[in-house]
């Protein structure tokens, strides 16, 4: 057993008085800490760097409490960090060691995840898979050396505490230059944030799937020539496909946060004309794909998912849930400029400002129509309309013989294709550039350039109408049967999204490098987002020992299932 | 599924020549955003203008996506991106080398975490994570119909509801339906209790027993039923029951919502009720012993509290509508209906 083993081991036992004393002093009672807002997510804030004490430095200390928190002035429920919901910014920097002691003081077990983060499988923070999760009323200690650089973040990885708040921005500074400077720099964490209780969503969307959608196709929409034409409709309704079915929790119980804050509230962060502006932006949401613009300000994609990427200067981009994308913004003129993130249906947007001086408001852009799926979100392939001959059925195992056969398999994709080159649901034609995964290329060589020595397939599955969502049919409740890899092997993996709605797929304690043909300067990332009907290929150095969650990171999907344990082991080591 | 090869077949095939046929198309720009030197000088010397757009063209890159084929199933990999890049000087390397097919590695028998950690303590976090990401029970109660009938000279009442406790595939469930008249007392009522498995994407099978409690003497019923979402998005069930003196009987409904905007719904909504024998006892006879066609209007307050407005029309048809006829009784009736569709 190493010393880490040790401290991981005795962890639970370790309640530092003094410094509990401490917190309870300053962020003791509810009501006090929520009338606290950490310095990066002030309603007006001048930059992250400039807070009086930021939580960085080896030893760091979290602790997870109920309160309240206040959205467009209104007061729900949440769970935060030391007083804070969305939980404070954590600032290191790389090369160094940190010691976060998290004290859980919620009445049931608690859990830290550090999104994106190269750590020990045993600090990798997910219950039941990387350790025993944090006990009611105790403490855990994670340490392990910081390895990387770039934008991330952290939440829990137990139960639906995730929606209630806890989630915070992770920002480690280079060891080195940096390799896109920039003058100032803000975090905008993009989030999603209703008064029901997700246990409540969850429900709802099991007894209902459609609950939440509001923007259904209607008869007087048919009558207004809207939407489908009735010849469509016909067409989708024989296959029981919905195309509205776009996201499953929307604007009719969310509100769109930027840095915990309402678009009411309007965050605001300041800049000076002229200065290059980075804004970290990370997409910390439970259920909501976003798509982010800034009108009048073209945004430089420096970074992406933490990894430094050759400069792609783009007009909008779809975020998935646990992306990050850091964005140069350089603007020029003395005028405000808003930050709008659409969620991907279009039902509600999360809004900030960008401005020279506190009080500046720009245009709010309304909401762009709703979109509607296509055939080729059906993994109809670029073929669509007619098939002439062709199998298409929708529901062929023939096509995936890895794939459960069970209720919880709606349909599977007659004819997937890469849609890497896609911008995403509802961004082809809105007159801009928009980011696609091709359009990332990594700034430095890849780590590791060798042939994958084999391959492997994953389906994503689901069934709308039942709200089951899987992994080759089978559900994380169904099986504990790993998906396994021998340490130091590189694999292609392919993702086919048998579904009709994006999936933001992540590997724990793992980056990957895109199959975009960008050879040995593939984008690495933590997070991919396939597309419905699409698939997507990675390949992995299963480089990290341990057992590692891999699963859905729309949080409703995970805890129906859409999820996996991935093992790496030592060549030799299984037994 | 023997199409499927000879399709996949035919769009590799096809690929290249559409890419060339199609006017004004670069080829170039089927490049993947590749700045035009190779990248690796950068590491060190970031671009001096971040703001000079790396990407040639997205529409390019987009079509391209539409002509790479799916991976992984007995193919070669499509040779349409990395041919580009060797094309443009760069070599064939890292996530450009297709894959090979090296063997998967057998399955760990341990779990990583308990070399760490107490395995008592793993194994109560792993069951508690199994049973929390898809293994919850959900439970609802639904009153389709629970309304008022308003008939000529008279007043009745209806329900048909049913809820169920359990998980994806194994529920238990509960269907109650029955009307009466507001100074007669009950007509009719009934009850089953059943156990329900999923049987497919959209349909359940339920195997169980109905107690008839009116009319009296009350009969019991062995029920067996398949519900669920039939193609065009119809609610449909069809069940059969076998009562304990041998008597088959069976019983169709169908509805459909069609929604009109995304509160107001307009529910056509039918049953059918049948016979395999004459049960003079019972005042039914074999076949088709009576039909209700119902047309209600909700507006979905909540989705779970919806009231409505309708009406309903039952005939009894064959010989059941000849014992009717001999009892005095009407055999048919049209009534205004207003309820409430909810569930909890």
């Amino acid at each position: 057993m190493t010393s880490s083993t040790t401290r991981a081991l005795g962890s639970e036992r370790i309640v530092d008085r003094r410094r509990l004393l401490l917190g309870s002093t300053l962020f003791g009672g509810s009501a006090v800490a929520s009338a606290w807002t950490p310095a990066w997510a002030k309603r007006i804030s001048t930059g992250i760097g400039s807070e009086a004490r930021p939580l960085s430095g080896e030893d760091i200390t979290l602790r997870i409490a109920r309160q309240t928190m206040r959205i467009d002035g209104r007061p729900s429920r949440a769970v935060g960090i030391n007083g804070f919901a969305p939980a404070p910014l954590i600032r290191l920097r790389q090369g160094q060691n940190v010691r976060l002691r998290v004290v859980n003081e919620l009445d049931e077990d608690s859990s830290i995840h550090w999104h994106g983060l190269l750590v020990p499988a045993q600090f990798d923070g997910v219950p039941g898979i990387s350790f025993p999760g944090i006990r009611a009323r105790s403490t855990f200690v994670y340490e392990f050396p910081i390895r990387q650089a770039g934008t991330y973040w952290y939440h829990s990885h137990s139960g639906f505490q995730e929606q209630l708040g806890l989630y915070g921005p992770l920002v480690i500074e280079p060891a080195g230059p940096e390799c896109a400077p920039f003058d100032r720099e803000h975090v905008i964490l993009l989030s999603d944030h209703s008064h029901e209780a997700p246990e409540t969503i969850f429900r709802h969307l099991k007894l209902m799937p459609e609950y939440y959608n509001r923007e259904q196709q209607t008869l007087s929409g048919l009558l207004a020539g809207k939407d489908q034409p009735l010849a469509e409709r016909l067409k989708w309704g024989g296959m029981r496909m919905e195309p509205t079915d776009i996201a499953d929790v929307t604007g009719a119980t969310y509100t769109y946060l930027v840095n915990g804050h309402g678009p009411q509230d309007n965050w605001t962060g300041l800049f000076t004309p002229g200065e290059r502006v980075r804004l970290r932006i990370i997409n910390a949401s439970s259920m909501t794909t976003f798509n982010l613009r800034i009108p009048g300000l073209p945004m430089t994609v420096v970074q992406a998912d933490g990894q430094d990427v050759h400069p792609v200067e783009v007009d909008e981009f779809q975020i998935g849930i646990a992306e990050t994308y850091d964005a140069i913004v350089i603007p020029q003129e003395d005028r405000a400029y808003t930050l709008v993130a659409e969620s991907i249906d279009r039902s509600g947007m999360a809004r900030a400002t960008l401005a020279p001086r506190a009080g500046m408001i720009a245009e709010m852009p309304p909401l762009r129509a709703r979109p509607l799926l296509s055939m080729a979100d059906m993994g109809m392939g670029a073929m669509g309309g007619d098939m002439g001959g062709m199998d298409m059925s929708m529901r062929n195992f023939a096509h995936a013989l890895q794939v459960k056969r069970g209720p919880g398999v709606q349909t599977l994709a007659p004819m997937p294709v890469d849609r890497t080159g896609d911008p995403g649901v509802g961004l082809a034609g809105v007159g801009h550039r928009v980011l696609t995964y091709r359009d990332l290329m990594a700034l430095d060589r890849n780590p590791d350039i060798r042939a994958p020595s084999r391959s492997i397939e994953v389906h994503l599955t689901g069934n709308m109408e039942r709200f089951m969502w899987s992994f080759d049919g089978k559900a994380m409740s169904d099986m504990m049967e790993p998906i396994p890899f021998t340490e130091g092997e590189r694999v292609r993996v392919t993702l086919i999204n048998d579904t009709m709605m994006g999936h933001p797929i992540h590997l724990h304690g793992h980056f990957f490098e895109l199959v975009t043909g960008h050879g040995d300067h593939a984008p690495r990332k933590h997070t991919v987002l396939v597309q419905p009907g699409g698939t997507l290929s990675f390949d992995l150095t299963a480089d990290a020992p341990g057992d590692w969650a891999f699963h859905c990171h729309l949080l409703y999907h995970m805890t129906a299932g859409m999820m996996r344990v991935v093992s790496v082991r030592p060549r030799g080591d299984a037994a | 599924m023997i199409h499927r090869p000879l399709l996949l077949g035919m769009a590799f095939l096809a690929a290249p020549s559409l890419a060339q046929s199609m006017p004004g198309m670069d080829m170039k720009g089927m490049v993947m955003p590749a700045p035009p030197k190779a990248p690796a000088h950068h590491r060190k010397t970031p671009p001096a203008k971040p703001a000079a757009k790396a990407a040639p063209h997205h529409a390019m890159s987009h079509d391209h996506g539409d002509m790479t084929m799916p991976m992984g199933h007995d193919m070669p990999e499509p040779p349409a991106a990395h041919d580009m890049t060797a094309m443009d000087g760069v070599a064939m390397t890292g996530t450009s080398l297709p894959a090979g097919n090296a063997p998967a590695p057998s399955m760990p028998m341990d779990h990583y975490a308990d070399r760490f950690y107490a395995p008592a303590d793993m194994e109560r976090s792993r069951r508690q994570m199994m049973r929390e990401d898809g293994g919850g029970l959900h439970h609802q109660l639904l009153f389709n119909i629970a309304e008022i009938q308003a008939q000529q000279g008279h007043e009745g009442y209806r329900w048909d509801a049913d809820g169920f406790v359990g998980g994806d595939i194994n529920r238990l469930w509960i269907k109650s339906e029955g009307e009466g008249r507001f100074h007669d007392g009950v007509d009719h009522a009934e009850v089953q209790a059943l156990y329900g498995r999923a049987i497919g994407p959209y349909y359940n099978l339920q195997l169980g027993v109905r107690q008839d409690i009116r009319p009296s003497p009350s009969r019991t019923y062995a029920a067996l039923s398949i519900e669920g979402l039939a193609p065009y998005r119809f609610e449909t069930e069809a069940a059969l029951f076998v009562s304990t003196r041998g008597d088959v009987l069976g019983r169709i409904e169908a509805l459909y919502d069609q929604r009109i905007t995304q509160r107001l719904v307009l529910q056509p909504r039918v049953e059918l009720n049948l016979s395999a024998q004459d049960v003079p006892q019972g005042r039914y006879g074999a076949g088709l012993v009576d039909a209700e066609l119902g047309l209600r209007l909700r507006y979905e307050i909540r989705r779970e509290f919806a009231p409505y407005v309708g009406v309903s029309w039952e005939r009894k048809a064959g010989k059941s509508a000849d014992y009717a006829r001999a009892d005095g009784d009407r055999i048919s009736s049209a009534s205004f209906v207003a309820g409430v569709r909810g569930w909890f």
